[in-house]
């Protein structure tokens, strides 16, 4: 006999630190079915970007998101510069290849800690934070604030680091190194989180692929790909590192690939310090020419894309953005269906989703009062608009 | 002082709202909990339900979605209740202004007692703000 059973998670739940909705449908203890409505923290960022002039949007965009918030204002530099075409002195380079990989750290030490805590283990939470605060005070010395660092700028960054703290970041990392060795010992010999991860929620290389997943999510399932060395931007051409992948696609492949990827950015920190030089940090470009451009960057959790369409006035006319969960996301009905309901969660948590990236649509001011759209909607406007267009163009109806 | 009063300013318990934050308040308020901040030596227990809750600590502009749920949820929780709005988004509505997505400002939806400025407030500026109000509380 099977007992379909709907179960509500959110969206103002204890367990989740962002509004999101989830409806689980569950036959006994499996998953059967999942549906995910999202757009309690959407805030219109990229309508509010056309109205702030190309030196706020930086300002703007490390708001989306208060974990990448180095990934997002970097991939927009990069669209920007795209359109001038400046070129930005070496040492900016470097610091900004700093700044990202300091902020892969500390995120992957996030999802580590967060991760312990979605399994009960919540020691494993206390000590990542904890060591989590290295990176924090680094970030503090050097950018003035812990997170929202306001680093980047068009054609070079805002501040440079001073030599003074060279010794101390050098001495933090080393201090992260030893943490890190202590969770590679304590998470991944430790046999109950194997027992619990191992397995669980598993995403095949075809499912990767076909869903298009980004970052960790599609490394730990053997699809070698990252932003960093297909398409080098910084100065990560510059400094020796490699692409971590693990072949499992299961949650315990997601967390081995953010641990071993965390060695690989403390190591990349490590030689850009040793190889700056002193030099100008900022080409200081004036204005912006008419133009498209985009740029990509590897964000912790995947690739972040920016677009920016400027028409010569001081603010955008188009900007677009798009965050790694939105990729991310679909590859639930991959992995969570069939498994039980104890392991939902940590199975949700493995992607490090981002709700307040992803959030880029509301409705508002329908008149039937539906604020959200399904599937079906979209397709159906999707078909609707081809067909406005193909009328434009050929003055015929679509058949 | 009544005697509800005097067991919030023993241990108050904190929960925490999210409504349209970019996320950084929140992992704010949540390193307040761990080893270094350790915010449980004051009393305060991050809880689970907002049913247990004395103090809400919100962050985030307050979106058009969710403007009904916020005020639902502070409406389940058991008064006296002191609403803190952490955050410039939560006390300003920041860089947001003006969205179409963005409703009302957090304290025309919900009542707020205090507001802790910053974009994210330090940790150690999320602790004093909480003690802050305790103090005033005491003093009635
Ligand atoms: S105040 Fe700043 S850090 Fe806090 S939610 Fe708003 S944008 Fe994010």
């Amino acid at each position: 006999m099977s007992h379909k059973v709907t179960i509500p998670i959110g969206p103002y739940h204890s367990l989740q630190e962002e509004p999101e909705f989830y409806q689980l449908t569950v036959d006994g203890e499996t998953v059967t079915d999942i549906d995910v409505r999202i757009g309690y923290v959407h805030r219109g960022i990229e309508k509010v970007a056309e109205s702030k002039s190309f030196d706020k949007i930086i300002f703007l965009v490390e708001r989306i998101c208060g974990i990448c918030s180095t990934s997002h204002p970097m991939a927009s530099v990069l669209a920007m510069e795209d359109v001038s075409g400046v070129e930005v002195p070496d040492r900016a380079q470097y610091i900004r290849t700093i700044v990202c990989e300091l902020e892969r750290i500390h995120s992957h030490l996030l999802w580590i800690g967060l991760a312990g805590h979605f399994l009960g283990y919540n020691t494993v939470w206390m000590w990542a934070w904890k060591y989590r605060e290295i990176v924090c005070d680094i970030f503090e010395a050097i950018t003035g604030n812990r997170q929202n660092y306001g680093m980047m700028k068009i054609g070079g960054v805002r501040r440079d680091i001073e030599d003074e703290y060279l010794p101390g970041i050098m001495k933090g990392m080393d201090d992260v190194l030893r943490a890190l060795d202590m969770f590679k010992g304590a998470v991944l010999d430790d046999p109950v989180l194997a027992a619990r991860l191992k397995g669980v929620g598993i995403l095949s290389k075809a499912d990767a692929l076909s869903y298009s997943a980004l970052g960790p999510t599609s490394r730990a399932s053997g699809v070698d790909k990252d932003v960093r060395r297909d398409d080098p931007y910084a100065a990560y051409d510059r400094v020796k590192w490699n692409v971590i992948t693990q072949k499992d696609g299961d949650v315990f492949a997601k967390a081995v690939v953010r641990i071993l990827e965390s060695y690989e950015s403390v190591s990349i920190v490590k030689q850009c310090l040793q190889k700056m030089q002193k030099g100008p940090i900022d080409s200081d470009p004036k204005e912006l020419p008419e133009g498209e451009g985009i740029g990509h960057a590897e964000a912790p959790r995947g690739e972040v894309f920016h677009y920016v369409k400027s028409d010569g006035t001081n603010s955008p006319e188009r900007y677009k953005v798009r965050a790694p969960t939105f990729m991310n996301f679909p590859t639930f009905k991959a992995t969570v269906i069939g498994e039980t309901i104890s392991d939902a969660t940590i199975i949700l948590a493995a992607i490090d989703p981002c709700y307040c990236c992803t959030e880029r649509m509301t409705v508002v001011n329908r008149k039937d009062k539906k604020t959200i759209l399904t599937g079906e909607d979209m397709i159906k406007m999707s078909q609707d608009k081809t067909r406005r267009m193909y009328k434009r163009m050929t003055g015929k109806e679509l058949a | 002082m009544s005697i509800k009063m005097k067991a919030l300013l023993k241990s108050p318990w904190v929960f925490h709202l999210c409504s349209g934050s970019c996320n950084n308040c929140d992992i704010e308020i949540l390193d307040c909990l761990t080893p270094r901040y350790d915010i449980e030596r004051f009393g305060m227990l991050l809880v689970g339900s907002v049913r247990h809750a004395d103090v809400l600590l919100c962050t985030g502009v307050v979106n058009k979605l969710g403007e009904s749920r916020v005020k639902r949820v502070y409406q389940q929780a058991p008064k006296p209740c002191v609403v803190v709005a952490v955050g410039n988004c939560a006390a300003s509505q920041h860089i947001y202004r003006g969205s179409y997505a963005v409703g009302k400002p957090l304290d025309e939806v919900i009542p707020v007692d205090v507001y802790i400025p910053g974009c994210p407030p330090k940790p150690e500026a999320i602790i004093l703000g909480v003690v802050k109000l305790l103090e005033k509380l005491k003093k009635g």
